[in-house]
């Protein structure tokens, strides 16, 4: 297949225009001290939880693996401070499971796992694979899905173009902006690595055109005939339209390639990866570090010093905020993520995980949505959604539960990016239903 | 820590609501409102008064009188109230307006559950009613400019009217500008396409449902040998393409639907022209369409992203 480089993005379909709000883009990221104790959930990733596997009283370095599964579709989670295992309790996460977690106590040392000082030697395909999941990478860009699972592609698929998601599409959220800032040349090293493991012959780094600068600072360093003789990376500016950096949307822009409902980017020889996590498994081939430490977004109306924090995994969220000097007033609503797809959580006790990419804490006045009135069959959920699926008889169809209807409108192909509740007039909360009708069909035994 | 405020997300809404839609909607009325006062005087002024008082009450009144959630602030009633009263006579008796304002919002709209809900267009269904029911009154047309033509002067047909009865026509500059007799709202083009610009603009409609009902129109206005141009300008055509035939609640939802319901209009508008014993279909076209719309959607419908061709069409 020849793979040229598309000088403009493909058309994609829908989206909603949501506010930038991109408050945090010109601080450099701070570093937070080690905080007194963390926190680390056994499942910060989509898939299989870990088992913990370390025990009350036990030290443990930074980098030790603290929780561990035999799953394939899981990650290891490291201790992210040294110190003492202090408890082995139960949480719970913003979806609402409950899971074990390890809480550590600090010894204010850091001291890195005397174990972990060679960095591996990756060369092959299944090296890397094993590198991803040893060093507990996951998604960074929000949904965590385990990293060596999607690197691990199947034999009969053949992968011609990796494409590196910068496009950071919610509003407010910058953590991709300042990792493509502070470590553009980590980036590219990661993906010219990459690059050759799996011998991608196309490598294009989609950024949205609202980040000019990202765009300008990673073309730089992408144009280096001496690493990339061929010329085979290149920026990609989008069109600054949430949401560009959903995978399907993402994998139309760059090539104008529908993914299969049900099917995967590798389906149509595409591999998509966040930013963070190539910069991130980058660094760990170079240093054998495995991933403790995350920058976060931290903003809202109720954030004193808006800010991105590299934050040790497993920090409480209050203690990050405290470190940014903390709220205005009471917050009203906290939200992990941005706020088209982030999860508003129950209380700020709750550890930063490593899929966080942003932390916002909103004012009353920027908490409350707009009250709910009967639907005018405008059409606006329609256009906006970029599936093409039809928001409103989702709902209807949801709120009669009708699985049928739910079925022959494809509502597993709804990704829940929002834009159909954030067009909406009436204020109808139609993802919300969405997801509801999503759930009766898991109820009535539909896989996923 | 107080309690958390925890709501599924998306935690931002746009700034588009129903009510500043329907203000956009009064905003593109404006210059054909404009128009109609210059035309026909301070009459005009009063009907489009008492057409819009008398939908608000009524809107008021049902959703009172049947306990539901008041809704007259989402300004619907007003854009149903200033769209009857384009579509009448200068002259009408201001009871005949109440009656239409009763019709088309007590009767089409909440009767059926209110806004969203009505399956047919309330304005519209309003003005058949009453043409139904007051066959002589609805066309008494005044001569514009003439302001002081009482209920029982002199009637002016509609170019339209004139048309069937092989009369002299005016000429398309007069039709543009809107000095020719008609209902309130129709006569003035240039009036209407101003408002219909500024729906686009706006974001309020899309350009598909006018543009493909103005083209059926003048395709098969040619079909028949008649003059496209001039049945375009003429009649209720562009208030029924710009206005009525794009009222969300009873047009299509998908782009498709609106085209197949779009070309259906301008089919019907210009059989019912040519060989209906009316000399305009403006109003029925739409109704029928309107009716129609569940059936079209039914069977015009997207293809959702990477479902496969195939798979569909079976």
């Amino acid at each position: 297949m020849e793979a040229k480089f598309p000088k403009r993005p493909f058309r994609t379909s829908g989206g909603a225009h949501v506010p930038h709000r991109k408050n945090t883009w010109e601080k450099p990221s701070v570093n937070m001290p080690p905080v007194a104790r963390v926190t680390l959930p056994m499942l910060q990733h989509i898939g299989a939880p870990c088992t913990p596997t370390v025990k009350k009283g036990d030290h443990v370095y930074v980098g030790q693996v603290v929780g561990d599964s035999t799953a394939y579709v899981s990650a290891p989670i490291h201790a992210s401070i040294s110190g003492t295992v202090k408890d082995i309790t139960t949480v719970m996460l913003t979806g609402g499971q409950y899971v074990d977690a390890v809480v550590i106590e600090s010894d204010g040392k850091m001291e890195y796992d005397p174990e972990l000082a060679a960095p591996p030697e990756v060369k092959t395909k299944e090296e890397l694979f094993t590198a991803a999941r040893n060093a507990g990478l996951v998604g960074l860009g929000g949904a965590g899905f385990p990293a060596h699972v999607k690197l691990n592609v199947p034999q009969d698929k053949q992968i011609d173009t990796l494409i590196v998601n910068a496009a950071e599409c919610e509003p407010y959220v910058t953590s991709d902006h300042r990792e493509a800032l502070e470590n553009g040349r980590n980036v590219l090293n990661g993906i010219y690595k990459i690059k050759e493991i799996l011998d991608v012959k196309r490598v294009i780094i989609a950024v949205e055109d609202n980040k000019p600068d990202v765009i300008a600072k990673l073309t730089e360093i992408a144009e280096d005939p001496e690493k990339d003789p061929l010329d085979e990376v290149k920026v990609l500016a989008l069109q600054s339209q949430y949401p560009q950096g959903a995978e399907k949307v993402l994998v139309k822009a760059c090539t104008n390639r529908d993914v299969p409902q049900g099917k995967l980017p590798a389906d149509v020889g595409c591999l998509v990866m966040n930013i963070a996590s190539v910069s991130f498994l980058e660094s760990y081939m170079r240093t054998g570090k495995p991933l403790t430490l995350k920058r976060v977004t931290i903003d809202g109306s109720a954030v004193v010093n808006p800010q991105n924090v590299i934050v040790p995994i497993g920090t409480p969220i209050a203690e990050v905020i405290a470190f940014c000097s903390g709220y205005k007033e009471e917050p009203e609503k906290i939200i992990m993520g941005g706020p088209m797809m982030g999860i508003a959580v129950t209380g700020d006790e709750l550890p930063i995980i490593k899929q966080n990419n942003a932390i916002l804490a909103f004012l009353p006045k920027d908490a409350e949505m707009m009250p709910t009135t009967a639907c005018i069959r405008c059409g606006r959920c329609v256009s906006a959604c970029p599936m093409k699926l039809m928001p409103t008889s989702l709902e209807k169809a949801t709120e009669k539960k009708d699985l049928d209807k739910l079925r022959s409108l494809d509502i597993l192909t709804c990704m829940e990016c929002g834009c159909c509740s954030f067009s909406c007039p009436a204020g109808r909360r139609l993802v919300q239903a969405i997801r509801l009708g999503k759930s009766y069909l898991r109820k009535a035994g539909e896989k996923k | 820590m107080n309690k958390l405020l925890v709501s599924s997300s998306p935690h931002l809404n746009g700034k588009k609501t129903t009510r500043n839609i329907m203000l956009d909607v009064i905003i593109a009325l404006l210059p054909a409102m404009i128009a109609s006062i210059i035309y026909f005087g301070y009459r005009a002024a009063l009907v489009i008064v008492t057409s819009a008082t008398a939908c608000v009450v009524c809107e008021y009144l049902t959703r009172r009188v049947m306990k539901r959630e008041q809704t007259v602030g989402d300004l619907s009633a007003v854009v149903t109230g200033v769209l009857i009263a384009l579509n009448l006579p200068a002259t009408i008796n201001p009871f005949i307006t109440v009656f239409g304002a009763v019709v088309a919002v007590v009767v089409v709209k909440q009767m059926f559950g209110g806004i969203g809900q009505n399956f047919v267009n309330p304005a519209l269904t309003a003005r058949i009613v009453l043409l139904n029911s007051f066959p002589a009154r609805m066309t008494h047309w005044v001569n514009p400019f003439d302001y002081s033509a009482g209920a029982d002067a002199v009637t002016n047909a509609t170019p339209l009217v004139q048309y069937g009865q092989g009369g002299e026509l005016p000429s398309y500059f007069d039709l543009f500008l809107g000095s020719t007799g008609g209902s309130l709202g129709e006569t003035c083009a240039l009036a209407l396409l101003l408002g219909g610009i500024y729906l686009v603009l706006r974001k309020v409609i899309s350009p598909v449902i006018p543009v493909v009902y103005v083209a059926s129109a003048a395709g098969f206005s040619l079909l028949f040998g008649r003059d496209p141009l001039f049945d375009i300008l003429s009649g209720g055509l562009l208030l029924g393409a710009i206005f009525m035939a794009t009222d969300y609640t009873t047009s299509p939802l998908y782009f498709k639907g609106k085209i197949v319901f779009a070309v259906g209009c301008g089919a019907l508008t210009m059989v019912i022209r040519e060989f209906g014993s009316l000399s305009e279909g403006v109003s029925y076209a739409i109704v029928i369409m309107n009716i129609l719309v569940p059936l079209i959607e039914r069977y015009v419908k997207p293809r959702s992203f990477g479902k496969e061709r195939a798979k569909n069409e079976a």
